[in-house]
């Protein structure tokens, strides 16, 4: 029904502008084609500089792969490549099920101090980073807890918990209740009907909260470095130690192997979760 | 499990029509919301309560006038070294804040009132992708198109035009920082443009009024909500930023959450200082999402 109505919408011109030809170009749409380029200007900035043979001037000095065999062989790299993706996937296989569980909780439960317990959860997603940085420092200091890959883990689960409840609420917004209930009436006990009803249908939302989660995981620096220590280092910290003291051709190829993993990863994630809205519609 | 034998068949009780909504009551609140609830409370609750008390332990600096209460770590914050840090840190927010207004007004009218429905998920995922990225690197690549010898300086001594000196200055943080949460503040004028009830638009024209007095009048009081909500994210956001003012300002443009970083990773290890630039910012932020909370989405839609 709704499907007609937009239809119909569609029609109606939208405003002055548009009463005009159709195919003329308005200046929003001048403008909008200047954002986008704008938008991905510095990632194609990077891409070229990339497999430019000379990156530290500005001109193009030929095309090489040069910086991506060096950047392969380094170990350094590599090192916190892998730290980074332990801490990731860590993270976000523990937010993922704590994070469904507070969601469901959330939309089954009243109580009192809900609202502040609702406030908690979603305040990961308003405070600065710094801030939870610092907390979680001087807590860990406080307790004089040996930092590591683990304490990193700990502190990105807020976060991620956030996020992954945030996505799978939205979800759970727009079930039908009544098939879970069926299930009970039909003599599932609780926990088959939460696992083969409930779950399936909120998989969807799960998996695009979990590659959100995954992503900002992979994206983090200030909290990483603050509860790090000395031991561990993220790829995020790597990049960051490298690039303040000026302009690193490898870094350069790193930037392009990152943008297109976490982007194939955002565009997944993105389409997934406008997959569960256009089912709304 | 010991949780669900415990509790009653799955009736639930009246005065919980949630429950009843969503099926049974019998996984019980404690194995739903525990192991978060804990997790939040153990790492996000008592460490922000830690610093709020180690905020208030003195830290006297050598060569300091000794100041009794508790509130010396406060009182530094008004010093005006640090009070300068604090204006440039609300500068720069609030300057992000209407560049990203203004610039991403027009791009999210244009989506969501311009284009067919079909497109309009695909154009605005397009938009919004970088985001993906990491946020470290796009930084980055800023310095490679800022610096002297960069891209833009590159492009505009070709065209015969004077070079640019803007790395290491107020307006590279703020090319870096409007560039970052651009695509936040599309995202949100989007989703409120899209509510926009066109009718509206047409009637005012009807009405005689010009495309400029339509747009004052009923499109920015129709979607204020979605203006407020962007504006107040995009200021949060930027009001803590850390990795733009480091990579883009240099030394000259110290902001409140490098300044925090040094106090505690930096030379300057003065951890009790920090404590208390951190509850500052939580405050400043706090205001924010007060306001956020009164004017974000509160009017109705159409």
């Amino acid at each position: 029904m709704t499907e007609t109505v937009s239809h119909e919408l569609e029609e109606i011109p939208v405003d002055m502008v548009q009463s005009k030809p159709k195919f003329q170009v308005s200046w929003q749409v001048v403008f909008s084609l200047v954002m986008f380029v704008f938008m991905y200007l510095p990632i194609v900035v990077l891409t070229v500089y990339s497999v430019n043979q000379s990156p530290y001037s500005a001109g193009w000095k030929g095309f090489t792969w040069d910086w991506y065999l060096k950047l392969f062989s380094d170990k350094r790299i590599l090192t916190a490549l892998q730290n980074s993706l332990t801490v990731a996937f860590s993270a976000v296989v523990i937010s993922a099920i704590f994070g469904t569980l507070l969601a469901v909780g959330l939309a089954r439960y009243r109580f009192p101090g809900k609202n502040l317990f609702l406030g908690i959860s979603y305040l990961p997603l308003i405070i600065p980073d710094i801030a939870i940085a610092v907390a979680t420092l001087v807590f860990l200091a406080a307790l004089q807890f040996r930092l590591s890959l683990w304490t990193i883990v700990a502190a990105h689960v807020v976060f991620c918990l956030a996020y992954i409840a945030l996505v799978v609420s939205t979800r759970l917004a727009d079930l039908n209740p009544h098939l879970e209930e069926a299930a009970l009436d039909l003599g599932a006990t609780p926990a088959e009907a939460f696992i083969k009803v409930l779950l399936p249908q909120l998989m969807p939302g799960i998996i695009s909260g979990c590659l959100l989660a995954f992503v900002l995981s992979m994206d983090d620096f200030l909290i990483a470095s603050f509860t790090s220590g000395t031991g561990a280092t993220t790829l995020p910290m790597e990049i960051f130690s490298r690039i303040r003291t000026g302009v690193k051709p490898d870094i350069n190829a790193l930037s392009v192997i990152l943008i297109l993993g976490s982007g194939t990863i955002g565009f997944i994630g993105q389409y997934l979760s406008n997959q569960g809205e256009q089912k709304k519609r | 499990m010991s949780v669900s034998t415990k509790t009653s068949p799955p009736v639930p009780p009246q005065s919980q029509p949630d429950v009843r909504r969503l099926g049974s009551n019998l996984l019980g609140p404690a194995v739903l919301l525990g192991p978060a609830g804990l997790w939040l409370l153990l790492l996000l609750v008592v460490p922000t309560l830690v610093i709020f008390e180690l905020s208030l332990v003195p830290n006297i600096r050598p060569g300091d006038l000794v100041i009794p209460s508790g509130l010396g770590n406060y009182l530094r914050v008004f010093e005006s070294l640090n009070l300068q840090v604090m204006g440039r840190s609300l500068f720069f927010a609030i300057g992000t804040t209407l560049i990203c207004l203004s610039l991403g007004f027009p791009v999210a009218y244009w989506i969501a009132l311009m284009t067919p429905q079909r497109w309009r998920n695909l154009l605005l995922l397009g938009f919004i992708l970088p985001l993906w990225t990491s946020s470290l690197l796009r930084s980055y690549a800023w310095v490679t198109i800022l610096r002297p010898t960069g891209v833009l300086n590159l492009f505009l001594t070709s065209l015969g035009l004077p070079a640019l000196d803007l790395l290491n200055r107020s307006s590279a943080v703020l090319i870096g920082m409007s560039y970052s949460y651009l695509p936040y503040m599309v995202l949100i004028l989007y989703a409120s443009l899209e509510k926009l009830d066109r009718r509206l638009l047409e009637a005012s024209a009807d009405l005689g009024a010009n495309p400029i007095e339509t747009f004052w009048k009923v499109t920015v009081p129709q979607t204020f909500p979605g203006i407020a909500a962007g504006s107040l994210l995009v200021f949060i956001s930027s009001l803590g930023d850390f990795v733009d003012p480091e990579l883009l300002g240099g030394a000259s443009s110290m902001t409140v959450a490098r300044l925090i970083y040094n106090q505690f990773l930096g030379a300057t290890q003065n951890w009790g200082f920090g404590s208390a630039l951190s509850m500052v910012l939580i405050f400043l932020v706090s205001i924010a999402i007060a306001l956020l909370l009164k004017y974000g989405d509160t009017k109705p839609q159409g």
